[in-house]
């Protein structure tokens, strides 16, 4: 039972193809055997958040899928959502509204944030915390990690206005 | 932590999947949004030898209207159902409440109703509704109604052969409706969640009342002596409270390390007085 299968999915933009077992874990996929280190591991039951990347333009928790499950799909991490000297406007606003601490919670929640100002572009304070529920962080008390979002809202409406 | 080892299949058909389930024996199982199924695999406390993943087996998605009901596919996702608040109602309300974002994202209402747990929020709806499930097996296809779907404990009536293609609810035209569920953190499930549609006489009096809990028991249950101590009443905030206060009769939910059995009645209560005001606008 320990044979592995193909799996295709694109990762931030690039065809990969992989042999897998299906017991791996989408997260395992993403970190051990593609390198993308980015993605955390917080907590192995589904609740922190940590682990979030989008599959196929929604979010979820690398952690609770299988490998096998995103065959065909396409994948973004926090890696493909911005690189250093091109950031994503939410990883400039955490940068600039001290939106994280020890950075551990970060990728997911911005991975998370992208999420809601895409389901949501114009959030309200409250629509901001509710939508972040899937995610915990032990360090910043969640204040500047709200500001960072509606920060990022603002800046991408303006971007759009001006498109 | 990472699930025992298994085999996997993915089969492009119903038959196949049928076909797939049976060579598998007692052990294979099937895998929809893996949100119920892949956690206890972590937790090896479930270690299936087999899944079959139904996400290339076609006709099991999407929502669509047809004569007074929504047909709504086994694999459509708790956030498909989530962005119909304008016309699925208490449907939408109560998915858009289940966990976070990234679980609805995954999870779908097959799977949800198939798992069975109390605690859940889609299981309680369709008892509320009053809605059915289509399942498909070897001998044919069934539809099972929401009252005999929940049998116990993550227990159904579903053959081990059985897949839900379809889940059916009254579309509810014209009832007014709240759902309410309490956690003690964002993303758990419901200490005690209730559903309430009330529909509404012209002379504003109470022509039927329903109302469905969550964790309060071995199943999804409905609270009958409030919902008839309701009907013939003005939809007041008296008559709503004099109801409310029934919720919980005949109940015997399950203490577990958040609530005791007395705070779950008292719940029940409160949060039955909170629905129904919901229902009625009056909130
Ligand atoms: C952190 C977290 C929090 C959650 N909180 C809540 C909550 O607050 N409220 C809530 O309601 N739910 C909650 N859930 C559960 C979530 O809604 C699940 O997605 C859902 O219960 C199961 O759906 P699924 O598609 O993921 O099913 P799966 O996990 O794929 O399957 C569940 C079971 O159903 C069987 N099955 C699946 N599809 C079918 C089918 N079509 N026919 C027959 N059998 C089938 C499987 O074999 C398995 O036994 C939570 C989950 C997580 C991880
Ligand atoms: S590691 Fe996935 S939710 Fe915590
Ligand atoms: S910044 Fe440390 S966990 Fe969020």
């Amino acid at each position: 039972m320990s044979t592995t299968v193909p799996v295709q999915v694109t990762v931030n933009g690039q065809a990969r193809n992989v042999q897998v077992e299906p017991r791996q874990l989408l997260v395992h996929l993403l970190r051990d055997q593609l390198g993308l280190t980015g993605t955390h591991v917080g907590c192995d039951t589904s609740n922190c958040g940590a682990c979030t990347v989008h599959v196929d333009g929604q979010s979820c928790k690398s952690c609770t899928v299988l490998a096998v499950q995103v065959d065909g799909a396409e994948i973004t991490t926090i890696e493909g959502l911005g690189q250093e000297g091109n950031l994503h406007p939410l990883q400039e606003a955490f940068w600039n509204n001290h939106g994280l601490q020890c950075g551990y919670c970060t990728p997911g929640m911005i991975m998370a944030a992208a999420d809601l100002l895409q389901r949501n572009p114009d959030p309200s304070e409250d629509e901001v915390r509710h939508g972040l529920e899937g995610n915990l962080c032990r360090c910043t008390g969640y204040h500047n990690i709200v500001k960072s979002v509606l920060d990022a809202a603002g800046k991408l409406n303006v971007t759009q206005v001006g498109a | 932590m990472i699930p025992a080892a298994f085999d996997y299949t993915v089969p492009g058909s119903l038959d196949e999947a049928i076909d797939a389930l049976r060579d598998g024996g007692e052990d294979a199982k099937l895998l929809a949004g893996g949100h119920s199924l892949v956690p206890l695999m972590k937790l090896r406390l479930a270690a299936p030898t087999l899944l079959v993943d139904l996400r290339r087996v076609p006709g099991l998605h999407g929502i669509e209207r047809q004569n007074g009901s929504w047909r709504i596919g086994a694999m459509t996702r708790h956030a498909e159902l989530q962005d119909r608040h304008d016309d699925l109602g208490v449907v939408a309300h109560a998915a858009a409440g289940i966990a976070d974002q990234q679980v609805r994202n995954r999870g779908t209402i097959g799977g949800s109703l198939a798992h069975g747990d109390s605690a859940s929020d889609l299981p309680t709806i369709l008892l509320t509704l009053e809605g059915t499930v289509t399942a498909m097996g070897p001998d044919g296809a069934r539809e099972i109604a929401a009252a005999d779907l929940f049998q116990d404990y993550l227990t159904t009536s579903l053959d081990p052969l059985e897949i839900i293609t379809e889940v059916r609810m009254p579309a509810m035209d014209g009832w007014g409706h709240g759902y309410q569920k309490f956690t003690r953190r964002a993303e758990d499930w419901a200490m005690v969640g209730v559903a309430a549609v009330v529909r509404k006489n012209d002379d504003g009096t109470v022509a039927e009342a329903r109302i469905g809990l969550t964790n309060m028991g071995s199943t999804p249950l409905r609270a009958t002596a409030a919902e008839e101590a309701l009907v013939g009443q003005p939809l007041t905030a008296e008559a709503i409270a004099a109801a409310a206060g029934h919720a919980a009769d005949g109940t015997n939910p399950p203490a577990d390390r958040n609530a005791s059995e007395d705070y779950k009645r008292h719940l029940a209560c409160v949060l039955t007085g909170r629905a129904l005001r919901e229902a009625a606008g009056l909130a």
